[in-house]
């Protein structure tokens, strides 16, 4: 159900994520990557894969913002995220998610006061800060999105009770109950076993389709890559390898990536 | 079985090493003479020892009652004490947590303040309040306040700093404001570590209480100084055992809710 306290929306562009000419390195090390240029579309499903070490995950930091860039510009849903800060990021933020290898709930709350958590980019305030307090909206609009998750009958359970997959789900339904326009998943699957990951993406990617949300997500699971992605974006050696529309990329294009 | 020989037990120090060990030998004999260290006071203390048991044995049960109430008031300013200094620690550590709420500038002015609180002695913060609200127990519990605030303030912050940054990552991402996602994600993960630490605050606001009295702040310290000014050693004996029994038995029943928050070995 939709919250009564909409957050405004930014004007649509063609492009809800653009990045030009991205560089990052840590410390004195090589750089981890340079030079990337790419933009992903309103409602594109994007993979990008790589070996380990290519800076997938430090990229999708970089264009949420979370982490600055050395060099190059990020333009997510309309708005640089390096020359807009306090409100407005916030406000930008409150517009986007983030679904990570490891779950990432607060383990001793409930499973209902994780979800409400989501919507702390939109209402903040203790009220938002534990289930018990929140308001009636926020707790059933927390409740439905458990709900498409299908864990609507853990509410109240903790956190740190759950399986893998059950908190992974968790955190789609978090991810989910601000109605995002822009989300990152990083390797949402890593920490389950085949068939949970399985189930985890199959049914994220269903919610994420359904909902019209523009998601960049890395996976080293190729099939998951080309049957979930619209687009592939392969990292190798800090520049871009592969760029290309899922259908148009095969297993062993893929492999190549990791030799 | 292998062949090869095994490597050598210890290796042997470098010069750098070597003048290292010198140079503590040095500090800590150094530190005895100005310590003003002696065998032959040493080899003379055990007939005084013996003779201060003797004189002191059996403890008295002349004052129980009134040593037990003492006793008392000395517990209630350390559990007041730290009760209102671990609630204030709370905030305080907010502001001296690096990366939680502000900034590195406000970071450091928060910790020096709490390095400072810590190197004032309990007893020192007895008599600066001694003479602010003067002689008796609330000037005890005001130095006990401030105490907890020095030591739990640091180790909360601490404790916030060493949580798993992802749940505070995850909401960052979303927008949250930074007091938000303090609350939401990073004081919920340290909360057990908040109590462990709040038990050792309280143990050592127990320990801190018994000697307050010294110096005129309230609790049994009192009666032990009055009982070695008036060389009444048996009740000084009782004194010493009734603070060797509470202080031990809030360290067991500390442990043991630490052991029930934090789990075994942990």
């Amino acid at each position: 159900m939709a919250l009564d306290h909409a957050v405004p929306r930014l004007a649509a562009t063609a492009s809800d994520l653009q990045a030009r000419g991205l560089a990052k390195r840590f410390g004195t090390a090589a750089p981890v990557f340079s030079g990337l240029d790419f933009s992903i579309r309103q409602g594109d499903c994007v993979a990008l894969v790589g070996a380990n070490g290519t800076g997938k995950s430090t990229l999708l930091r970089c264009c949420l913002g979370l982490i600055a860039p050395d060099a190059g510009q990020v333009s997510l849903l309309g708005e640089d995220i390096a020359r807009i800060a306090g409100p407005a990021r916030r406000a930008l933020r409150a517009r986007t998610g983030l679904v990570g290898q490891k779950h990432n709930l607060v383990p001793r709350l409930s499973v209902l006061s994780n979800v409400i958590h989501g919507l702390l980019g939109q209402s903040s305030g203790p009220r938002y800060w534990v289930q018990g307090l929140a308001p009636e909206p926020a707790r059933r609009a927390a409740l439905a999105s458990l709900e498409k998750v299908g864990l609507a009958h853990l509410a109240l359970r903790r956190a740190d009770q759950l399986s893998g997959g059950q908190s992974q789900r968790v955190a789609i339904a978090r991810a989910l109950v601000g109605k995002p326009r822009f989300l990152v998943a990083d390797e949402p699957c890593a920490s389950l076993d085949p068939q949970a990951g399985e189930e985890v993406m199959a049914l994220f990617m269903s919610l994420v389709k359904r909902e019209g949300v523009t998601v960049l997500f890395t996976s080293h699971n190729v099939q998951h890559a080309l049957s979930y992605g619209d687009r592939i974006l392969g990292l190798q050696g800090g520049r871009i390898a592969i760029d290309a529309a899922a259908r148009d990329v095969t297993p062993q294009t893929m492999a190549a990536l990791y030799v | 079985m292998s062949d090869l020989a095994p490597p050598a037990r210890f290796s042997r120090p470098g010069p750098g090493g070597f003048l290292g060990y010198v140079a503590v030998l040095l500090l800590v004999l150094w530190a005895m003479e100005g310590a003003g260290w002696s065998v032959e006071r040493l080899v003379a203390s055990p007939p005084k020892l013996a003779d201060f048991f003797a004189r002191a044995w059996p403890p008295s049960t002349h004052n129980l009652d009134r040593l037990a109430w003492k006793m008392v008031e000395t517990l209630q300013i350390a559990v007041a004490g730290a009760a209102i200094g671990i609630v204030l620690s709370v905030p305080v550590a907010l502001l001296a947590a690096r990366g939680v709420l502000v900034g590195r500038g406000v970071n450091w002015a928060v910790r020096t303040l709490l390095g400072f609180i810590r190197a004032v002695p309990d007893l020192a913060w007895a008599l600066v309040f001694f003479v602010a609200v003067g002689l008796g127990p609330f000037a005890g519990m005001l130095a006990i306040v401030i105490d907890t605030i020095g030591y739990c303030g640091r180790f909360f912050a601490d404790d916030m700093e060493n949580t798993d940054p992802g749940p505070a990552e995850a909401l960052g991402a979303t927008g949250a404001r930074r007091l938000d996602i303090a609350a939401c994600a990073t004081i919920p993960a340290a909360l057990p570590a908040f109590v462990s630490t709040s038990l050792f605050g309280l143990e050592k606001a127990v320990r801190s209480s018994t000697i307050l009295g010294l110096v005129g702040a309230g609790g049994i310290g009192i009666e032990l100084k009055v009982g070695f000014d008036l060389f009444d050693y048996p009740t000084a004996l009782t004194v010493i055992l009734m603070i060797a029994v509470v202080v031990i038995g809030v360290e067991q029943i500390g442990a043991l809710l630490r052991q029930k928050i934090m789990g075994p070995g942990r």
